[in-house]
């Protein structure tokens, strides 16, 4: 078991328009990419548990590419709105840091 | 090969760019110079009040490089979403800007304005005709959302852009737009593919952000009919990964970006390092939609907002936290209600920093965790300033003195570090449209102005 913080090379979140937030896990090369996405814990149940929305909600895309995976779902509150704490979606990629990965 | 060479100068105009890496792009030959002007995330507050989110003086430095760049060079200038929402007060003040700098400077040239703020009769008649969508999971568009909104936008596609160019004009500043729109304008417009044409400006709109380090700074494009070559100025480099992890950002899709006429598929897409800076992408596609669409930015008025900063120290408080906030509120309520200002005519929020301030209810670690300290901040939202300043005052002085079961530190629970302790934080907004209209043609939507200058 390897934690995603030890993993991976980038794990950061962020709005995608305001009503979005975004979650991308990035890894350093192909073999790493390939190995975690064997697993099959990056996925639309995952980010639906950590952030408490409905899997049908999760758009989940796994992007070779950038040897990366990537989860957008709605925001808890709409950017900017009375009750928001993080009108950019900045910090809300922790949740994932300790989600273990068994490669 | 034909080649179209495209330079961003960064990637928002304001946030600044090196003037040595425009220098450098200019020596190594455009044909068009650009730049995003704008975003929805620094949130609904620009967009409502008609400011910009970065300072004038950023603006102008910004934007007086690149106007002198464009003139020099001889080629056309983009910048779309002016002055950071796009909206009319916006696209004025870029453009008073950009006749100051013509003036302080001997520069003459064609201008054209295009205008992205919508009449509100108009939109409410599109959706009476049934001529509006919902994105996402929001309603379908009624007229009271129209009515109530301070200001509505639209994302201008790259048609009206082509044709103020088409028209005559060397420097095009535009309301609010797609971010890629403006520069795929000017490629498709020099016959470029449009899949070629949407990337390169996918790449363009946020500086050098597709390079590796990222930074404030220039990127240098070169399209060709079968790819486009990514490459940053400065001390950067476009390398594979960098520029295939671009498409991730702020996108709901790294592999579909829909725009106001299609969408570009960036599945296939190769990347071949061509330089020590540069990476070649191929195998883009574009895929024409059947209905154009527009998409709308509103923000409606929420009230004022006043807010207070306060810290406390104390363990047996930290400890029952919930019922000490609990407390405070009850005793805001009833002292709000002595000054005849009703619940519903304020929202009260604490924040707590230290326990869920960052990630609020999605925060999985729960209770405040061993903490020594935490942090408030406490935000009141009320219909008038005077309501807002009258609860922010009760809310401070009931985080302060509220008695609470086992109290010890009974001259105080907050430290409190500034005086005054109350801020005011003006005029709030909220985004209240996430709906696409469907336009007679790309163009209806944005009256194109030229002027001489």
């Amino acid at each position: 078991m390897v934690k995603i913080r030890d993993l991976a090379k980038v794990c950061k979140s962020k709005n995608a328009g305001p009503f979005d937030l975004t979650i991308d896990v990035v890894f350093e090369d192909d073999a790493t990419f390939d190995r975690v996405a064997a697993t099959g814990v990056l996925s639309p149940a995952l980010f639906a548990r950590l952030y408490g929305v409905e899997e049908r909600d999760v758009l989940f895309t796994p992007y070779p590419a950038g040897r990366a995976f990537k989860a957008t779902l709605p925001r808890l509150i709409v950017a900017g709105d009375i009750g928001d704490t993080d009108v950019y979606g900045a910090q809300q990629h922790a949740p994932l840091l300790d989600v273990d990965i068994p490669v | 090969m034909r080649e179209f060479r495209m330079c961003s100068v960064a990637g928002i105009l304001g946030y600044g760019y090196p003037e040595a890496s425009l220098n450098a792009a200019l020596e190594r030959g455009i044909d068009m110079i650009g730049c995003d002007g704008g975003s929805t995330d620094p949130g609904p507050f620009y967009l409502g009040s008609g400011k910009p989110f970065v300072s004038l003086r950023a603006l102008k430095r910004d934007l007086r490089l690149m106007l002198k760049a464009a003139i020099q060079a001889k080629v056309p200038m983009v910048l779309g979403t002016a002055g950071g929402a796009g909206g009319e007060p916006h696209l004025q003040l870029v453009a008073q800007m950009v006749r100051d700098i013509a003036k302080e400077e001997g520069l003459h040239f064609n201008m054209a304005l295009i205008h992205s703020e919508q009449d509100k009769a108009k939109i409410a008649r599109r959706v009476r005709e049934g001529r509006t969508r919902p994105l996402g999971r929001a309603p379908a568009l009624d007229e009271d959302t129209v009515n109530k909104a301070e200001r509505i936008v639209g994302m201008c596609g790259p048609e009206p852009w082509m044709r103020a160019l088409d028209e005559g004009a060397q420097i095009v500043i535009g309301g609010r737009s797609s971010d890629p729109a403006p520069f795929a304008a000017t490629a498709i417009r020099a016959q470029m593919p449009p899949a070629q044409g949407w990337y390169a400006g996918k790449m363009l709109e946020c500086g050098a952000a597709p390079a590796a380090p990222k930074g404030p700074d220039c990127l240098y494009l070169t399209v060709r009919e079968d790819g486009v070559i990514c490459e940053p100025m400065g001390n950067r480099a476009c390398t594979p990964l960098s520029v295939a992890n671009h498409s991730l950002h702020e996108n709901a899709s790294p592999i579909r970006h829909v725009e106001p006429g299609g969408v570009l598929d960036t599945s296939e897409c190769r990347f071949e390092q061509v330089s020590p800076k540069a990476t070649l992408v191929t195998g883009m596609r574009w895929e024409p939609a059947d209905t154009y669409t527009v998409k709308l930015e509103a923000a409606e008025k929420v009230g004022h907002r006043a807010i207070t900063i306060c810290g406390t120290r104390d363990p047996l408080l930290i400890g029952q936290l919930d019922g000490f906030l609990d407390i405070v509120r009850d005793l805001v309520r009833s002292k709000s209600a002595d000054l005849d200002i009703a619940p519903d005519q304020y929202r009260l929020t604490i924040h707590t920093y230290g326990r869920d301030g960052v990630m609020g209810a999605r925060e999985p670690v729960k209770g405040t965790n061993g903490a020594h300290e935490l942090g408030f901040l406490v935000d009141v939202v009320a219909k008038d300033p005077d309501t807002a300043a009258a609860v922010i005052a009760l809310s401070r002085t009931s985080m302060l003195h509220a008695d609470f079961p086992g109290r010890l530190c009974r001259e105080g629970n907050m430290a409190i570090p500034f005086s005054p302790s109350d801020l005011t934080a003006g005029e709030v907004y909220r985004f209240s449209m996430q709906h696409v209209v469907l336009p007679d043609d790309p163009y209806e939507m944005f009256p194109i102005e030229h002027e001489r200058i």
